[in-house]
């Protein structure tokens, strides 16, 4: 069957079989920014933003997305652009694979907090797994992406 | 120094970050056949009849291999030096399972749901046999895992498959049984490290294409691409010239892509189609089918003064190697090697014991290697010695541990897997990491323990540790610099970057060497065809052997630089001087490096300059670090709080004090993970029961509270600017740690890994029970 999604503002046309989960619609069709760390909704490499909600795209059919918004990495490109830079400043990137999915959370709780402590970040990012850097640098950069201080 | 020791970050990390195509699974070719593996549901079983005609008439399905129609040569799927020290016992499809999740054939279809429902249509007849899954009953088990007769070892390991025994070792310095007894106190223990997966957030991935030229290509997310272009080539019979192996990027490798896990029935199933074809594990065999830490019971006894004065150490270990024996001998040996020189002024020391098959999955290499299960038993003992002697467990350390321009016998005895290299600690600033860690924990206020209120209890713990930097006489690393015209150069180095950052620090050495900015230095690293060679990404060898590389080959390049520059200024050669951008001659005419660039290449006495080094280490320098643990212990629920993790470490001078760090944190909370909760489980079938990161969990952003991290001054003269390694050190010390501070805040000790909040209740409930209050359960 069809669907319809707006992907980073630009609307495409899928055919997508019943039980595709949108993490496979997306990376077979070349969207490869979104990684695929787990395939059971437990790793976070897979965030997107739908309708500007982070969801995970592995647990996530296809065709309950259809007519949907979806940002990637790609759709924010000039915070991507400064969350990167402040992670590069506390050395919080490592193999990376985890960080397409943990900068649009990131900029999903930049979206819903408005100053939110250290806790709340960590709350908030406890769903994105990453198994190199230990997460002391990553909170650093966040906070310093958070605060600005690029 | 103006790049190298800076903060400055990854070269790759913001395009990473902007999704840009970097991983292997990103170069895989649209269309290509998907290859899926029908696994073993059994421990242990024969296949006694195999049925494909089902999977194959299934519309969309290209290839199906089972044992019967797959090329049989023994080999190790370990990447490690050659002749291999593993024992060649693993075949590209085997009549035998070995472990619930092993092979038993391959499907390559157009699409994953065919590939999936051939693997399904599949007919096995299994003879289903007995499994072994107690390593401690393996050796001399009815049930024979290796029963074949075309395996082998490549020299001398102590293979003994007949006995289930993949590798055994022995060494001893003085005669220590005599000294144990002659010693005031002898404490003896044994000590269980679990099976810990490897968690790398990338899964395992590769794919495959035929070239113009008919050759084989592969996009793989290895550790060490050229052994997996040699043993391809020997397993499979294919020309070496045949074969190309790409390592784009990978996220994350830790040891568990220190081997071959797709590539060998992916290269088969495009060198047998001719079509490009790819695999991606998915999580569960990540799990299941890759590869988990050695599990180990180690025994140890100590021999000690009543003054401290530790005469003897005796080590005897078996370590469980699962179904095949990648690393066998090696991480078994590095579990002595890499630990008991930490106390080298010892009589007697002994080390030896055997590792076993199992029908579990096989264990291989993994951040640490040995040193982090030896660690734990050694560093446990230290303190339970410093209590049985009421002695202070830190002066007890610095009483006996090995100091700078020191040595121990042991490093001319054990290598890995052969003989060692003799070497003196050029440096070891293990005093300073103790003390400026005993500082940052706050250890005199704190230690062994306080009472904070609510049931609680605060304590501290610590814990020393050594690794290596590569492996002397057998890592080569190598790198070649190109000069371009404008003045920029090509780096390309056989190093192999899994995350751990090699591509930056490497182009740091470059560029410091060259005395140019880091964007000038164009960086290409893993590529069998295109690039030098280099062992891959093991044994912490990258900073130190290949950054020695780097370093000689911009200094030769340098040279070639002046040789150039003398002949467009027409003055000798020793009148000139070069910053980085211009050559100047004592008579003062100059040329800019832009210039003599662009004029080697376009106008005059072209050439193209390119220089080409190589590094093997005559030595493997150990950084050393000191490991304290501050913990916030709940008596009542066994809840226990990491509140501070503190790492002072010795690693010579950071070439990127940025990565370094992260390398250590990444390594600690790592640590911690094996120490507190991580656990590879099985059911009483053998059925692995820990297979998502539900049921294993790792750590996540809460379960440290605070790190901090500091590098104490240190150059090691060997290394590239004073460097030695830190890939692993970080890794080592979180287990003894941990245990040390449990101990110092509730009075029981815990050999056991994982130190679960269940263990800790049960042992408090035991000791209760035997109304046993003072004494530590010794
Ligand atoms: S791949 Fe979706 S959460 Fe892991
Ligand atoms: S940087 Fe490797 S998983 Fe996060």
């Amino acid at each position: 069957m069809n669907i319809r999604l707006r992907i980073n503002g630009k609307w495409i046309t899928f055919t997508v079989k019943p039980d595709e989960f949108l993490l496979d619609t997306l990376r077979n069709n070349q969207i490869i920014s979104v990684k695929k760390g787990c395939d059971g909704s437990t790793c976070g490499s897979c965030t997107i933003l739908l309708n500007n909600q982070p969801v995970l795209a592995c647990s996530l059919l296809s065709v309950r997305a259809d007519e949907s918004t979806i940002l990637t990495v790609e759709g924010h490109a000039e915070e991507v652009e400064k969350i990167a830079v402040a992670f590069g400043k506390e050395g919080a990137d490592q193999c990376g694979f985890c960080n397409p999915g943990m900068a649009l959370m990131i900029i999903a709780l930049k979206q819903s907090h408005k100053n939110p402590t250290d806790d709340e970040i960590k709350h908030y990012m406890v769903g994105n797994l990453c198994r190199c850097s230990g997460y002391q640098a990553q909170f650093k950069a966040i906070k310093r992406y958070l605060e600005e201080r690029l | 120094m103006k790049v190298v020791n800076q903060k400055i970050p990854s070269i790759d990390g913001k395009g990473i970050m902007q999704g840009k195509r970097a991983f292997t699974d990103d170069y895989s070719e649209p269309g290509s056949l998907i290859v899926k593996v029908l696994r073993s549901p059994h421990a242990f079983a024969k296949i006694t009849d195999i049925d494909v005609t089902q999977a194959e008439a299934l519309d969309g399905v290209k290839l199906v291999l089972t044992h019967k129609n797959v090329p049989r040569k023994a080999f190790t799927r370990a990447g490690q030096g050659y002749p291999e020290p593993s024992p060649h016992d693993k075949f590209v499809l085997d009549e035998y399972v070995r472990y619930v999740g092993d092979e038993v054939a391959c499907v390559a279809a157009i699409d994953e749901e065919t590939a999936l429902k051939a693997c399904a249509l599949i007919d096995v007849t299994y003879a289903v046999l007995d499994p072994v899954l107690d390593f401690e009953t393996a050796y001399e088990h009815h049930t024979v895992i290796h029963p074949e007769t075309d395996i082998h070892e490549m020299f001398p390991i102590g293979f003994e498959p007949q006995k289930n025994q993949a590798a055994s070792y022995h060494m001893e310095v003085g005669d220590t049984e005599k000294v144990l007894h002659d010693s005031d106190v002898v404490i003896k223990h044994s000590f269980y490290t679990q099976a810990q997966a490897h968690a790398m957030m990338e899964p395992h991935t590769v794919n495959a294409r035929i070239d113009i030229h008919g050759r084989l290509v592969l996009y793989a997310a290895t550790q060490t691409p050229f052994h997996v272009r040699r043993i391809i080539s020997q397993a499979l019979d294919v020309p070496i010239q045949k074969i190309r192996v790409i390592k784009p990027r990978v996220g994350g490798g830790f040891g568990g892509k220190q081997g071959l896990h797709g590539e060998m029935l992916v290269s088969l199933v495009t060198l047998r189609t001719g079509m490009p074809a790819k695999m991606v594990f998915t999580r569960q065999e990540v799990f299941e089918s890759s590869y988990t830490r050695h599990p180990m019971r180690i025994d140890m006894a100590i021999g000690a003064q009543k003054n401290g004065r530790i005469n003897a150490i005796d080590c005897h270990i078996l370590s469980d190697t699962g179904a095949y024996g990648e690393h066998a001998l090696t991480v078994f040996m590095v579990a002595g090697s890499k630990v008991l020189p930490l106390y080298n002024k010892v009589d007697a020391v002994r080390f030896h014991g055997q590792v076993v098959y199992t029908n579990k999955v096989s264990a291989g290499a993994y951040r640490g290697y040995g040193a982090i299960q030896g660690n734990f038993a050694l560093e446990s003992m230290i303190d339970m010695l410093a209590k049985k002697l009421n002695l202070d467990p830190i002066q007890l350390r610095e009483q006996n541990m090995i100091l700078e321009g020191e040595s121990s016998p042991i490093f001319e005895i054990m290598g890995e897997g052969t003989e060692g290299t003799a070497m003196n600690m050029e440096t070891c600033k293990l005093p300073e990491c103790i003390s400026r860690g005993k500082t940052l924990i706050n250890w005199d206020a704190i230690y062994p323990y306080k009472e904070i209120g609510n049931d609680k209890i605060k304590s501290v713990g610590m814990a020393i540790a050594m690794q290596g930097s590569g492996i002397p006489y057998i890592d080569m690393g190598a790198a070649t610099i190109k000069l371009n015209d404008a003045g920029f150069y090509n780096l390309t180095i056989g190093a192999t970057d899994i995350g751990q950052g090699s591509d930056t620090i490497l182009a740091q050495i470059a560029a410091e060497t060259l005395m140019t900015t880091i964007d000038k230095v164009i960086v290409y690293s893993s590529d069998t065809d295109l690039t030098p060679f280099d062992v891959g990404a093991y044994a912490s060898s990258t900073t130190y052997v290949t950054g020695n590389a780097v370093y000689k080959c911009a200094l030769a390049m340098i040279e070639r630089m002046y040789a150039a520059a003398a002949k467009a200024l027409k003055v000798h050669v020793d009148t000139i001087d070069f910053d980085g951008e211009t050559f100047t001659s004592t008579d003062k005419s100059h040329i800019s490096l832009v210039d003599l660039s662009n004029r080697i290449t376009y106008s005059e006495d072209q050439e193209q300059l390119t220089t080409t080094s190589s590094y093997y280490g005559i030595k493997s320098p150990p950084p050393f670090m000191a490991g304290f643990v501050e913990i916030d212990v709940d008596k009542e629920t066994g809840e226990v709080d990491i509140v501070h993790y503190v790492s002072v470490v010795d690693c010579g001078v950071t070439i990127n004090p940025l990565m370094a760090r992260g390398q250590v944190e990444g390594a600690i909370v790592q640590g911690l993970g094996m120490a507190m909760f991580e656990e590879v489980k099985y059911s009483s079938k053998g059925k692995m029961i820990s297979n998502d990161f539900l049921s294993y969990k790792i750590p996540t952003c809460l379960d440290v509270q605070k790190m901090t991290t500091e590098f104490i001054d240190s150059y090691e003269k060997s290394g590239p600017f004073g460097a030695k390694s830190v890939g692993e050190i970080g890794i080592d010390t979180p287990p003894a740690a941990l245990a040390n501070a449990i101990s110092n805040a509730l009075n029981i000790r815990i050999n056991t890994l994982p130190i679960t909040k269940e263990k800790i209740i049960m042992t408090l409930f035991e000791k209760n029970k035997k109304g046993d209050h003072h004494d530590e359960k010794q």
